[in-house]
């Protein structure tokens, strides 16, 4: 029973299928590698074990690909005979998934060249379109268990370039820096020796003529953002910064016309580059994963409409209107609300609320969009369009149209403007000061004042410290948005958690019976009817059940949304509903159920409840000392007992809370003077962690999909979160402690600059050295900082 | 000693060369992902192995 599956590295557990000598967990696994085995691809296994994925059912599901009106929204190029489309793959993981990705041509020929960009997840495919198409080429990815995500997302065509401007601006910056530096040196110590007095001119002119592009191009965001800052009323720290840069460049300008020096050219196009480096490390992207998403990159991008002639048509799921009757396969998503008509309706709305134990539904029953049906195919009456449907009205509301960062103070901005204003004191007050002293050095001080006081050092600590935090969180598998973020989550006061899929596993749940127990007889025969059924509830009870004999019944039947009746020599055994089992039980609690009866007496029913993830109590426990605690549940109160046994005092628990209560709640909170964090996974959360300071998705799988949020936490590391709340602060205390060793130098500046003494060679050797031992400084301490949250 | 004009010019256009190259490497997308092609560069290996191995068989 050990054996693995060759393919997938699953377990196989009932149903294990010998190949080749090999193990395989299901049909799916076999064919794959029948597949690679005669194309002769099985170095595919040589390189990673158990690389594979099962392919999924994927039966008419791509249909609208042949639509050329939808596929042609989702080609980057075409021709007519050449097309090209990149599709994201959330299943390649390894190098075997890159080896393999990268050789399609093997499987079909008309595929001329695929190539993947392995952090992005997606695969670039160019293919002969005369020949095979976009739906062949998804179905064979499909097939070999790659299966392709295409969304509603994909299907808006406006693509985004990348955006490569800082690395352009950081390559001029080094450029000039470099070279003027170089030109700069000869100066530093020899001021009246004959040769370089000969080519001074030239030199200067050069390095003049190299800094011009730092100036205008690579530090054109710096005068930018002071100017918006400026006219905001805002300092924000760029306004020191672009005043240093300017009066730097205006200065060494006015120094070479009347040639009275070799200006400040080299600590200018160094200082850009320091504070483009800054940005640059701060700028820690997570390619694979997306905070942006809506619905749209949950839906699909066609639907199957029924006509009133029953003929079958591939539709856009914009075009389904109200009254229209479509399709829906299985493992298709449900786009809109509406009634079903007919069909095995099997819903599972984890994406929806976290909940993955399947919703049973019986024709008439209303079913809601964001639902995916798990068993067969079912037709619904359409009720509501796409964006009046009861979970994408979430989205009409406001707060998904404000960006959240606006208004955001950093701690960088906060301390600037006493800052800027220090800084112009000590600029008149000194040039004041010279000026009944010694009129003509008055200029030269305040100018060099401005310059040195520049605020580089204090510019870079932050981004420095965020950034190696972000990646050090990264490791950990906390992903978070930007820098931003760390920075609220310092602010925090209270945490909202959801309860389904968050604090519980969503894929696991705990079985309890309750009632008569079974003789051994009894419990043989409940595992053998069990094990003629596929219904999950079946599969996840039969999983329980420690009998091992196998018995043939000598008749089952299932009965779809009630239950189940077998019998063996006679004994009958009734496994489902209350109303299925016996005339005389009725449902006591709103829990889910199974209810069994033998020989016509009742005999007990299996409660199924969550099952909370291991260390929740811990984390609560140890957040309720520096936090206010609120669990929000869309679910009803069935579990209330059980969560205040485990949590500790003074949590607040809510329950059947909709998707926009929470967010109304959240809203409360904050218009009550409080910095929220939401923690949440499914979309009926989108509002809340929208609306909150930071919002946290957790994710059973990083790869796949959350809804839009300010991180995305792995779900085995949820335990951990108090530790992660504790190094925002930490970080908040290294950057402080930064400033004041940044103030410092800026103190140890100001006095050369103060008493007319700042040399262009003092200026290049301090403005490096301070922002140097400032970068090193705070790496450190973040590097030990991420060592303790082992 | 006007030799250093000539120096200084070569010495910029040299710079200069190596600047438009950094910079159409990243305009040709060669710093965008900067993963895939660390393990494609392994792949050859493999896949020379595996032909001759067909050969043989």
């Amino acid at each position: 029973m050990e054996s693995r599956c060759y393919h997938c590295g699953n377990p196989c557990e009932d149903t294990t299928i010998v190949h080749d000598d090999k193990t395989f967990c299901c049909n799916g696994c076999k064919t794959v590698y029948e597949i690679f085995s005669e194309n002769e691809l099985t170095c595919y296994y040589d390189m990673t074990q158990t690389p594979g994925t099962t392919p999924p059912e994927i039966e008419g599901k791509y249909n609208y690909l042949n639509k050329p009106e939808i596929t042609e929204k989702l080609l980057e190029f075409n021709d007519g005979t050449i097309q090209i489309a990149t599709l994201f793959i959330p299943n390649i993981h390894c190098s075997s998934c890159i080896w393999l990705l990268e050789n399609l041509q093997k499987l079909n020929k008309n595929i001329s060249s695929s190539i993947i960009n392995f952090p992005k997840k997606t695969v670039r495919i160019t293919y002969h379109a005369t020949e095979t198409s976009l739906k062949d080429i998804v179905l064979l990815l499909s097939s070999i268990g790659y299966e392709p995500y295409i969304s509603l997302e994909d299907y808006g065509g406006n693509k985004k370039g990348i955006n490569r401007d800082i690395i352009y601006k950081l390559g001029v910056a080094g450029f000039s820096f470099g070279n003027i530096m170089l030109l700069s040196f000869p100066e530093y110590f020899e001021v009246d020796e004959y040769w370089l007095n000969q080519y001074k001119f030239l030199f200067r002119w050069l390095m003049f003529t190299l800094s011009l592009p730092v100036v205008f191009y690579a530090a054109n965001d710096y005068f930018k953002s002071a100017y918006k800052g400026l006219k905001s009323k805002f300092l924000n720290i760029d306004i020191p910064i672009a005043l240093g840069i300017l009066v730097l460049f205006i200065r060494s300008f006015f120094e070479i016309v009347t040639n009275q020096g070799q200006g400040f050219f080299d600590s200018l196009t160094g200082l850009v580059f320091f504070l483009l480096l800054g940005k640059f490390f701060q700028q820690k992207t997570y390619n694979f994963l997306s905070f942006e998403r809506d619905y749209k990159s949950y839906f699909p991008i066609g639907i199957t409409k029924i006509n009133s002639d029953k003929t079958e048509e591939t539709i856009q799921v914009y075009d389904i209107e109200k009254g229209d009757r479509i399709l829906i396969r299985n493992q298709e998503l449900i786009p809109v609300d509406g009634i079903l008509i007919n069909g095995n309706a099997q819903i599972d709305y984890s994406f929806v609320t976290g909940e993955s134990q399947t919703v049973y539904k019986q024709s008439g029953d209303k079913l809601f969009a964001g639902g995916k049906q798990t068993s067969g195919a079912i037709e619904i009456e359409v009720l509501k369009s796409i964006s009046q449907s009861y979970l994408t009205q979430l989205w009409s509301n406001d707060v998904f149209n404000k960006n959240k960062e606006d208004g955001f103070k950093s701690i960088t901005d906060s301390i600037s403007k006493y800052f800027t204003i220090a800084i112009l004191l000590v600029a008149i007050v000194s040039g004041l000061f010279w000026y009944f002293y010694s009129p003509e050095k008055s200029w030269n001080v305040v100018t060099a004042v401005l310059i040195i006081a520049c605020p580089c050092a204090l510019a870079l600590s932050a981004p420095f410290t965020m950034g190696n935090l972000l990646r050090i969180l990264g490791k950990k598998k906390c992903y978070l948005k930007n820098a931003d973020v760390l920075e609220k989550l310092a602010d925090i006061d209270t945490v909202i958690f959801d309860k389904t899929g968050t604090i519980t596993h969503s894929n696991k749940g705990e079985l309890s019976y309750e009632g008569e127990a079974f003789t051994n007889k009894e419990e043989v025969f409940l595992k053998n009817t069990l094990r003629n059924s596929n219904h999950p509830l079946s599969r996840q009870l039969y999983k329980l059940l420690n009998a091992n004999d196998i018995v043939a019944p000598d008749y089952f039947e299932e009965f779809t949304g009630k239950g189940m009746v077998a019998t063996f020599n006679n004994h009958e055994i009734k496994v489902g509903s209350p109303a299925f089992v016996s005339d005389t039980v009725v449902a006591t609690t709103t829990r889910t159920t199974v209810h069994i009866s033998s020989d016509h007496k009742y005999k007990g029913q299996y409660l199924f409840r969550n099952h909370y993830r291991d260390g929740i109590s811990e984390l609560f426990e140890k957040l309720s000392e520096n936090y206010k605690l609120i669990i929000l549940s869309g679910d009803n109160n069935s579990e209330k007992e059980a969560l205040t046994k485990m949590l500790p005092e003074g949590t607040e628990l809510h329950f059947n809370q909709k998707p926009d209560s929470k967010l109304e709640f959240v809203k409360k909170l904050q218009s009550n003077g409080k910095n929220v964090l939401m923690v949440g996974d499914g979309l009926n959360d989108a509002g809340a962690l929208k609306q909150s300071n930071v919002g946290i998705a957790i994710a059973e799988n990083v790869n796949v999909f959350s809804p839009a949020c300010d991180a995305i936490l792995d779900a085995i590391n949820v335990r951990n979160l108090s530790k992660y709340l504790h190094t925002s602060k930490t970080s908040i205390r290294i950057i402080k402690a930064s400033f004041l060793l940044s103030f410092l130098y800026n103190i140890v500046g100001l006095s050369f600059a103060v008493s007319g003494n700042l040399s262009p060679v003092i200026a290049a050797i301090l403005m490096p050295l301070s922002s140097i031992s400032i970068v090193t400084f705070v790496t450190v301490l973040t590097n030990i900082i991420g060592k303790q949250l082992k | 000693m006007s030799v250093i004009y000539i120096l200084i010019t070569v010495s910029i256009i040299v710079a200069i060369v190596f600047f438009t190259l950094f910079i159409r490497a990243v305009k040709s997308g060669q710093y965008d992902d900067s993963y895939t092609p660390s393990v494609r560069m392994l792949f050859e290996d493999e896949l020379v192995k595996e032909k001759t191995k067909n050969k043989q068989s």
